[in-house]
């Protein structure tokens, strides 16, 4: 049993390192504190909220998140507005809806039950507007990169001057956490860009880390209740093994064999 | 089964036993003699017989919701992962099933590598162990293609490409597995059905697996044929039952952890793009459990030629019954091809260190080197070591060591420092 677990251990570690560098490029990012890491990770109520108001307010005018709905903003593990929050929030954009009964294509409201309003019409138009890039869409943009949170908010803050000898074109800006250090998004941030209801000081830094939550949730919306089940099914695995343990060894202590 | 001459309690049980032996079956699973001084290693093929029926089930659900169309796949996974009723934990379940899948059945294969399982006269179950191999890389490359992301698309168009290295034909082949001109939504289509098709043929052939294990019976540590049944054996329920369970659950606690603790760390960032055919991932890699292949594909550089030794080192182990000329099984009793087991162990794990690193510079050479080795271990140390090798005297039986005394206790003694039991 000891030289079993001794051995499995050992080839786990291995498969590990493997994993570690198969994860790939060795970028120092920022740290902060993510309040969704861990055993017992939940989201801050407060953080999805003014990361909300961030990508509404500057986000959403080039970057889509087209697998959200308004409904989303006031479920729980979200960003739990109230229901008429969520509803005011949807009754401010405008939705294109239709045919109608005339055939034709009108606008109203928006409702909970409606996706997020996409910036662009289509991908074409997208890249237009931007000078040939497109703004990825944001659902599930934390987890289809390789750092997670940590490059997103590195990368945010991550905007200085090109070293000398670096040629830019226009409309190309040096981020040093961008992979080949070009982007063609320009830096979005700065101090007091937004003004956030709860009176939190708006700081670039704080601004990054309030709207990656909020894309870490919108990437995961199930978050929380993945960790609290997960608790309790690895809890419950464990004191049935241990169980199971001792009942094998009683079956086994028939025989002169140990287990 | 004939040996057992078991007749139903009831009435109606012996009624219907008459006309379908299926009691007689249960009587012969449940008093299967096993050796009694299996361990842990001989748990994985319980574990793995969870993680098949485990991937069934979720895959099932998936299909339910899932829409195998190029222009939905990526959406409906989305709405798998967000509006479903726990289709996350479904969904996680199943990717990282197939992790553990192969985790396990790596596990199981290199147990056989040293405990020599797949001599006579088991060849049969090891030949069949390798097609369900064969299969279980087919489905799981087929499975990690359906989310539609980018490293999905890219795979499989890498991976469908290695056909046109075949001469003459190859171009035709690659068009027909298509359906079309690239990667699209025909092959899209077929390849879920063939995702679907290809588990339930794995399950009919891990049933014979079985059946074949349950002719000779299985092997044990020490390697030596036994009495069946016998002082060195007990009945497969309760004491089988109740190991493989208890390693069951201990596998389930590292599963679990992965599913929802890190369920993302086994994937690749990229598939959570959709698939694009006009932009290539900087990096295309398949899955973590195929990298030593990969590492030997690329280490060679004709393609067709790397295409053959890929699928050589796969095949070269149906051949290895015959490969391996030692009469003795256990690498317990065989001191030199212990060493030889590990540095094949190494191997291996570098062989898909290095099939994760661009295919360059010291990553390239040191894949070719234990690409070479690969091949050495099993057409010249194996056929070689056979004859040239001082084996140690084998025990008599698995109890008599304990019973002392015997004339092999030297043997004995070594075996109980290398904590066998």
């Amino acid at each position: 049993m000891k030289n079993f677990l001794g051995i499995f251990t050992l080839t786990a570690l291995l498969l590990g390192f493997q994993l570690n560098s198969y994860a790939a490029e060795k970028v120092e990012y920022l740290k902060t504190d993510w309040s969704f890491k861990g055993l017992f990770g939940k989201f801050d109520r407060a953080a999805l909220q003014r990361g909300y108001q961030v990508y509404t307010e500057v986000c959403s005018s080039c970057h889509s998140m087209k697998y959200l709905s308004y409904r989303n903003l006031a479920e729980k593990g979200g960003p739990e507005f109230s229901e008429a929050q969520a509803k005011a929030i949807a009754a401010s954009f405008e939705v294109k809806d239709g045919p109608n009964a005339d055939g034709d294509m009108f606008t109203r409201p928006g409702k909970l039950s409606d996706k997020f309003v996409m910036p662009y019409e289509n991908v074409k138009a997208a890249q237009a507007a931007n000078g040939g890039a497109y703004p990825p869409d944001m659902s599930v943009l934390v987890k289809a990169r390789g750092g997670g949170v940590d490059y997103i908010y590195s990368l945010l803050q991550g905007y200085e001057d090109p070293p000398a000898g670096v040629k830019l074109d226009e409309g190309v800006y040096y981020n040093k956490y961008m992979y080949g250090n070009k982007i063609k998004m320009s830096n979005q941030l700065s101090d007091g860009l937004v003004e956030y209801g709860d009176g939190t000081n708006a700081t670039v830094e704080q601004m990054s880390k309030d709207v990656t939550t909020f894309l870490m949730w919108a990437a995961e919306p199930h978050l929380e209740s993945r960790h609290r089940m997960g608790f309790k099914a690895i809890v419950y695995l464990i004191i049935l093994t241990i169980l199971v343990y001792f009942s094998m060894k009683r079956i086994w202590s028939r025989i002169e064999t140990k287990v | 089964m004939s040996e057992h001459q078991y007749t139903p309690k009831s009435k109606f049980g012996k009624w219907f036993n008459d006309r379908l032996p299926l009691l007689t079956l249960a009587n012969h699973l449940t008093d299967y003699p096993t050796p009694k001084n299996l361990n842990y290693w001989w748990t994985f093929g319980g574990i793995l017989t969870f993680c098949l029926i485990t991937q069934i089930v979720t895959g099932l659900v998936l299909a339910m919701h899932y829409i195998a169309h190029a222009d939905m796949a990526f959406d409906s996974v989305e709405h798998i992962m967000r509006d479903v009723n726990y289709g996350w934990l479904i969904r996680y379940i199943h990717a990282n099933g197939a992790s553990m899948f192969f985790l396990a059945v790596y596990i199981h294969i290199f147990r056989s590598l040293f405990y020599g399982s797949y001599k006579a006269p088991r060849e049969i179950i090891w030949i069949i162990g390798i097609i369900i191999y064969l299969l279980m890389m087919a489905a799981a490359f087929m499975g990690y293609v359906l989310p539609w992301g980018q490293m999905s698309f890219w795979g499989a168009t890498v991976i469908t490409n290695l056909f046109s290295a075949i001469p003459l034909v190859g171009e035709g082949i690659v068009t027909w597995l298509w359906g079309g001109y690239s990667v699209d939504n025909p092959t899209l289509t077929r390849f879920f059905t063939l995702h679907y098709l290809i588990p339930f043929l794995i399950l009919g052939l891990v049933v014979l697996h079985i059946w074949a294990l349950h002719v000779p019976g299985n092997n044990n540590p020490v390697g030596i044929d036994i009495q069946k049944p016998s002082k060195d054996t007990v009945p497969f329920h309760p004491y089988i039952v109740i190991k493989d369970g208890f390693a069951l659950l201990m596998f389930m606690i590292v599963f679990a952890f992965f599913v929802f603790y890190t369920p993302n760390i086994l994937g690749h960032a990229d598939n959570y793009i959709e698939a694009n055919p006009l932009v290539t991932p900087a990096h295309i890699v398949p899955e973590w459990y195929l990298l030593p292949f990969y590492a030997i594909l690329r280490s060679v550089p004709d393609k067709l030629l790397g295409v053959i030794a890929m699928l050589s080192a796969i095949f070269i182990l149906a051949a290895l019954p015959w490969l391996d000329t030692s009469k003795i099984r256990s690498a317990v009793f065989r001191p030199l091809y212990r060493q030889f087991y590990w540095i094949l162990v190494a191997d291996v794990l570098i062989l898909g260190y290095v099939g994760a690193m661009p295919a360059e510079g010291l990553y390239l050479l040191i894949a070719r080197v234990a690409t070479a080795y690969y091949f050495l271990h099993f057409l010249v140390v194996l056929p070689i070591l056979g004859f040239k090798e001082k084996t140690l005297p084998i025990p008599l039986s698995i109890t008599e060591p304990i019973l002392g005394g015997s004339p092999n206790l030297a043997a004995a003694k070594n075996k109980e420092s290398l904590n066998i039991k």
